[in-house]
């Protein structure tokens, strides 16, 4: 089975390890980089759990390989918080509004939305249901996960006034 | 006091009505900062040195005659430590059942590797062992296995096949019965009969399951990890297959991520990791992967009932007569005939029924086994009630809501027995307001004013209906459950229960109840579950039981506590007791006077094990208590639902819905909603979207997520949930009621009425899921 070494950015840290050439980013970064926020549901990028941003861009962890990683820099879950200390506004909002139940959709819904709030920062309820149309939850009913959007993008505009 | 024994009178102390300082109030979980952080341990999250990874070889076909298994090129293959078959594990019992009374299904118990037949496509053949998992499951896939097939039995209704020589597909049947039922028949005024059936589905939670077993040489202790719900049953049973005592066994809950009844139960699994830890003096980790998840872990649902009721000339019930089919899979798992024996205990559900007369047929066929998913039974038979209520309103020309006000039993009936039992406990439906609560909910849903605006739409060409369905639920299961509160040295409070998490708020819930007793900080608590090593016994979290059985033992543990730091303030400050209070871990005088204080971080180091005062009697400031109870509490409600067919597509959107449930008592409405919302989601899933489907020769069709379909945002309608707390039980001190399952419960059976009435043909659904296929064909042949 071959392997390559390969290089990449990690929540702002670079790393070099040997990577099976045909192991897919999710487990690379749960395995290799012990990493486990980022959560395998299905394996076939129908579920949303393993969401991670690839160069700002949300992808799907066990449909990308860890040797196209390479050179690229990658945000997982545990990159969203800016301290051990504080949350991310989308983390505060999704605890404060019961936006989450077992928490194993949680880190893909998290990083889903972070780059949706990038890109509207100003969304309807309607523009978030599509946002994370993509993404399964099994415990919610998915409303929680919307008002939880909807407070962390006011605090998130508020906090850029 | 010792903390030990309970005194006379104290488990007469209930939570006042109201809010208080915590309970019933909408406070954030201690629960979220790990898993929103990514700092959540999940099964496949714990890994330990020199760990090996199982991989199941599966049955690829439905059934078949064993004639031999080929894994010598699996055993050469790079990284590979050991291939088992069933030869290897023949010395571990089938895998036996926990809850269920019936006798004689020991015979239908599956084997952890098949034995001579296999009898579902995914049922475990073999296991590969080998140093990383993907080279294990290279290696599965060399694994031959030759099997001569057989012929399959997939209709549960059909007539019985062979399960092994000597033993056909019918393990059992359930029966139950009160009143002359057959007087009924003769005497009625009409007589409705209706052919209806649920289609199979399940709980499907996100995570898959996972089981990591270690063998701790230097303790003598086997480990498993991974695990959830019933952990000291599992613990007790692993500890008997395995020839071990239960003291050098213990079971550890990390993150669970939802069970939903199908996780946490003893499977084939659970037993190969163990022995395979013991017998290579390695850890083992299973992580199960979608497609087996599909396949392998519990169905549920399935069932065809042929069910008449006799009425009289008002509508009102005189009896109901059903025979239903129940579609267990291939194997009796831990369950044995609970939910067939749920179904028939449950389906009279609110109303008032003179006779009754139910006969379920506990059926195996060549599929995935079954047993509980949320609302077990009560999904299933409160469809099968609430079209025939329909029914019976649709043939004598009577209101769908006015026939459910004639049946409905009333307060005044209340406590009303029933001569009937469901799992293992007379019911006796302990209190409620059932009309009350439907008048609040239609007036809450305007349904007067909507059946007018939906005439409106149907007379501009819009395919649109309005439907209910009434439930009962039930929770609350005993016999027992105990909780230890401890206050440590530095006054951090621990609850230590039996219970166990699926994800749905244990923690928080308990903590509240500790919080309010004791008068500390509900947020500070440490809230313990699922580890058999930090409590000798405990039943678990299933059956909406948490709340009720270890919500009630956390109160009295947490006054016991209470009191215990009050004596001791009290002697040290010269005062008595009752003139003493306790707030955020301060005791102070309950007048609000200025005077000495102390903490309980104070109290329990005077309480430490080398405190003079403390010779002779046991330390620590610290409670246990058990909470007994032989009756469940029944929760009630109603679902409303106002929906819209696609004329082109037969797509049923769902515009508005409603879950009005009495609670009893929420102990945290956020909560609360978040479990019925939720549950809601699961209830439409099986309503409109889920569906295990099979090909002619067993083949299983729905083995990814893209073809079993689990609600996406997109299918959850607007939802409003009203929460009522108009019958708090008079079962438990905190007067609360399961409120797990109440979500799921109606809503088949709404949706269909609902789409009956969208349709203009009452009668028309007699079967869930409603596809799309099936609505547009109902729509094309419509008049």
């Amino acid at each position: 089975m071959s392997t390559r070494r390969i290089a990449l950015t990690v929540n702002g840290t670079r790393h070099e390890a040997e990577a099976p050439v045909r192991q897919h980013l999710g487990d690379f970064l749960r395995g290799t980089l012990g990493l486990t926020g980022t959560h395998l549901g299905c394996e076939h990028g129908v579920c949303g759990a393993c969401t991670v941003l690839l160069d700002g861009r949300a992808i799907r962890a066990c449909l990308v390989l860890a040797v196209q990683a390479e050179d690229r820099a990658v945000t997982t879950v545990e990159g969203l918080a800016p301290s051990p200390e504080a949350l991310h506004p989308l983390q505060a909002a999704f605890c404060a509004n019961h936006g989450l139940q077992c928490g194993f959709c949680t880190p893909g819904m998290l990083t889903t939305l972070e780059e949706f709030l990038r890109d509207c920062p100003d969304p309807t309820e309607e523009e978030v249901r599509v946002a994370i149309s993509g993404n399964l939850c099994r415990c919610t009913g998915y409303d929680s996960i919307v008002a939880a959007t909807m407070e962390a993008a006011r605090a998130m505009r508020e906090a850029a006034a | 006091m010792d903390g030990l024994s309970p005194r006379p009178g104290e488990d007469a102390r209930t939570l006042a009505a109201g809010p208080g300082r915590v309970v019933g109030r909408a406070v954030t979980r201690i629960e979220d900062l790990p898993l929103v952080r990514g700092e959540g341990l999940f099964a496949a999250d714990v890994n330990f040195p020199r760990q090996l990874h199982m991989r199941v070889v599966r049955a690829e076909i439905a059934h078949g005659r064993i004639v031999s298994v080929d894994a010598e090129a699996a055993r050469a293959m790079p990284g590979v430590v050991a291939v088992w078959t069933a030869a290897d594990v023949a010395d571990i019992p089938l895998i036996p059942f926990r809850a269920t009374k019936v006798r004689g299904l020991e015979p239908y118990c599956q084997p952890v590797l098949a034995r001579d037949r296999v009898r579902y496509v995914g049922e475990p053949v073999a296991v590969v062992l080998a140093d990383d998992a993907y080279r294990a499951e290279d290696a599965a896939e060399t694994v031959m296995v030759e099997l001569e097939e057989l012929p399959v039995v997939l209709d549960a209704a059909a007539p019985p096949g062979e399960f092994a020589p000597g033993h056909d597909t019918e393990p059992t049947v359930v029966r139950k019965e009160y009143g002359d039922i057959d007087a009924a028949f003769r005497s009625a005024h009409a007589v409705v009969e209706l052919e209806l059936s649920v289609g199979r589905h399940s709980g499907v939670p996100l995570e898959t399951r996972g089981a990591i077993a270690r063998y701790d040489a230097a303790h003598d202790v086997l480990e498993l990890h991974g695990t959830a719900k019933k952990q000291h049953w599992n613990r007790d049973e692993i500890a008997r297959l395995l020839g071990r005592p239960p003291q050098g066994v213990h079971l550890f809950e990390g993150h669970v991520g939802g069970g939903f009844g199908v996780r946490g139960e003893l499977y084939p699994e659970d037993l190969l990791v163990c022995a395979a830890a013991l017998r290579l003096r390695r850890p083992i980790k299973w992580i199960e992967d979608r497609r087996e998840h599909l396949v392998a872990t519990n169905h549920s649902r399935q069932q065809s009932h042929r069910i008449r009721a006799a009425v009289d000339a008002e509508g009102r019930l005189l009896g109901i007569d059903d025979v239903f089919f129940h579609d267990q899979g291939a194997y009796v798992r831990t369950h044995g005939a609970r939910v067939a024996d749920l179904a028939a205990g449950m389906l009279p559900g609110p109303y008032r029924l003179p006779a009754y007369r139910v006969a379920g047929h506990f059926r195996l066929t060549n599929k995935t086994p079954a047993a509980t998913y949320r609302a077990p039974g009560r999904y299933e038979t409160t469809f099968v009630r609430e079209r025939l209520m329909d029914a019976i309103a649709a043939r004598l020309e009577i209101d769908p809501v006015e026939i459910r006000r004639r049946n409905l039993v009333a307060t005044a009936e209340m406590p009303h027995a029933r001569p009937l039992d469901a799992l293992g406990t007379d019911v006796v439906l302990d209190s409620g307001d059932y009309e009350g609560l439907l008048d609040k909910a239609l007036a809450r849903f305007g349904w007067d004013a909507m059946h007018k605006e939906l005439a409106a739409r149907r007379a501009a060409g819009e395919c649109v209906g309005a439907g209910l369905a009434f439930f009962v639920e039930k929770s609350g299961l005993g016999p027992s459950d105990g909780v230890r509160v401890t206050v440590d040295a530095t006054g951090a409070v621990e609850v230590v229960s039996g219970a166990a998490s699926v994800g749905q708020g244990v923690e928080t819930a308990l903590a509240q109840i500790c919080a309010e007793a004791l008068g500390v900080d509900y947020s500070s608590i440490r809230v313990v579950r699922g580890r058999t090593d930090r409590i000798e016994f405990g039943n678990g979290a299933h059956a909406s039981r948490v709340t009720v059985m270890s919500g009630s033992a956390t109160w009295q543990a947490s006054l016991a506590v209470r009191e215990m730091a009050l004596e001791c303030a009290a002697q040290l400050l010269q005062l008595s007791p009752a003139e003493l209070t306790i707030s955020e871990g301060v005791v102070t005088r309950a007048d609000g006077l200025a005077g000495p204080s102390l903490t309980l971080a104070e109290i329990a180091r005077g309480r430490g094990p080398n405190s003079p005062a403390m010779r002779g009697q046991t330390p620590g400031l610290t409670a246990e208590r058990w909470f007994w109870s032989d009756h469940m509490a029944y929760p009630y409600g109603v679902h409303l639902a106002q929906i819209r067919i696609d004329a082109g597509t037969g797509g049923v959107t769902v515009e508005r819905y409603l879950v009005a449930n009495d609670i009893g008592r929420a102990i945290n409405p956020m909560l609360v909603e978040g479990q019925i919302v939720g549950g809601l989601a699961q209830g439409l899933g099986g309503a409109l979207l889920e569906e295990f489907r099979y090909d002619p020769s067993g083949q299983p069709l729905s083995t990814t997520l893209a073809d079993y379909l689990i609600p996406t945002i997109a299918e959850m309608p607007e939802v409003d949930v009203l929460i009522a707390e108009d019958a708090p039980s008079p079962l438990n001190p905190l007067g609360v009621k399961g409120a797990g399952e109440g979500g799921t419960n109606g809503a088949g059976a709404c949706i269909a009425s609902a789409v009956d009435d969208a349709l203009r043909r009452p009668g028309a659904i007699t079967s869930l899921p409603l596809l799309p296929a099936h609505l547009r064909a109902l729509l094309v042949e419509a008049p």
